[in-house]
């Protein structure tokens, strides 16, 4: 049931998670935080079981750590991401992890965000989401999503995403945690007082 | 739900005049769900072997893992690059160790000896092999594709036509296919070059 979804702009990556944590029908939490912070560059947005999702993204930060200090340098985006398949890819015919994920970060590389799943698929993305909140945000997604957007623009964009869902998912009044990576580090996102410009009249297509 | 049907893919490997092609779509999707339209399916071993895997994108990105380490491991130890035939025969060794627990790949080998003709093989997904001189095809348009090779195909057909003709093969067969599309990439192996290009296709 979580909703994670995360766009690339310039020089930076946005990635929303929700906040819910359900047993069967009853809500536990509404204001857990799901996206981990891995070092000063990346940030993981986990979903799924959620035993399992505590457990190895735990496994996966501090296992970065431990490659920074052996080697004196963090990992790159794309090689934590790699590093985070392969584990849930061995894991997956001994001990499956139902551990869906995003990963965002930047590096020398730029930014970058990686879609891993629970069976260890992995693509590297522009945009992406995991859930039922995929199925509304990511065609939203392929309408405003332009490359290397600003700050503004893509905190508009998962507003319009967040307020999608909302509207027409099944349980409905998710809130969201939004967090930022950037050359400058991590921080949270508050989409409160972001305006969403209304759909553009005329032609629907127009790009 | 099949498991080989759950992300989608389509690969065909075609033999010309010393030249080999393969190509492959370009997306990865969830079952029904389009997740991305520039997925990788064909991964380059060394200058003469590209491999083409359709199946569970995990053990597709896994297995070319693997192959690209005992393709490197090969040439530390034999100071040589591995040839297209032992390359295959290494394919089908590695799925078949996996026999009662095997990974979800039905690769595509294409390669150039070293008398520069093409050499083809595929295999199922424990490691079984078909050796054809002129086209191999693997994923869920294998009926479409099979349908586009056999009636376009002719032997000795030099890279730019071979080209044309695998395009046109390629993107007919996965129109006719919910699961695979959203563009292809095509690769030419010549003796002197690689030429890679990408295709333009129907994006839905």
């Amino acid at each position: 049931m979580d909703h994670l979804l995360g766009i690339v702009g310039d020089g930076f990556v946005m990635l929303a998670a929700d906040e819910k944590v359900a047993h069967s029908v009853v809500t536990m939490k509404d204001n857990q935080d799901k996206i981990t912070v891995l070092d000063e560059t990346k940030i993981l947005a986990g979903g799924g079981q959620f035993g399992d999702v505590c457990m190895f993204t735990e496994l996966v930060q501090r296992n970065l750590q431990l490659y920074n200090l052996r080697n004196g340098y963090p990992m790159g985006v794309k090689a934590a991401a790699g590093y985070t398949r392969t584990e849930i890819a061995k894991l997956l015919r001994k001990n499956p992890h139902m551990v869906n994920m995003l990963l965002g970060g930047v590096d020398k590389h730029g930014p970058a965000l990686f879609w891993i799943d629970y069976l260890g698929n992995m693509q590297k993305l522009d945009f992406g989401a995991h859930g039922y909140g995929g199925y509304f945000a990511l065609s939203c997604m392929d309408r405003y999503y332009r490359p290397g957007m600003n700050i503004d623009d893509a905190k508009s964009l998962m507003k319009r995403c967040i307020e999608g869902i909302n509207q027409r998912f099944l349980i409905g009044g998710a809130s969201f945690k939004v967090k930022v990576v950037d050359a400058q580090g991590i921080r949270e996102v508050d989409l409160s007082d972001v305006q969403v410009a209304p759909e553009a009249a005329g032609n629907a297509m127009e790009q | 739900m099949s498991i080989m049907e759950y992300n989608g893919s389509a690969v065909v490997a075609m033999s010309g005049k010393n030249c080999v092609g393969i190509s492959s779509d370009r997306r990865f999707g969830v079952q029904a769900q389009t997740l991305s339209t520039d997925s990788q399916k064909i991964f380059q071993m060394n200058d003469k072997i590209l491999i083409g895997l359709t199946g569970l994108n995990t053990d597709v990105l896994s297995f070319s893992d693997q192959l690209r380490m005992r393709t490197k491991m090969y040439k530390l130890q034999h100071d040589r690059d591995i040839s297209p035939q032992a390359f295959g025969k290494l394919v089908s060794t590695l799925l078949y160790e996996r026999r009662f627990g095997p990974y979800f790949v039905e690769p595509v080998v294409a390669g150039l000896t070293n008398e520069n003709q093409p050499f083809l093989t595929g295999t199922d997904l424990i490691g079984a092999p078909v050796f054809t001189d002129d086209f191999v095809v693997a994923g869920t348009a294998t009926e479409q594709l099979f349908g586009t090779c056999e009636s376009l195909y002719k032997p000795e057909m030099e890279p730019e036509e071979l080209f044309e003709v695998m395009s046109q093969c390629l993107l007919s067969a996965v129109d006719r296919d919910c699961v695979t599309g959203w563009g292809g990439t095509i690769h030419i192996i010549t003796p002197d070059k690689t030429i890679s290009r990408t295709l333009r296709g129907r994006m839905d």
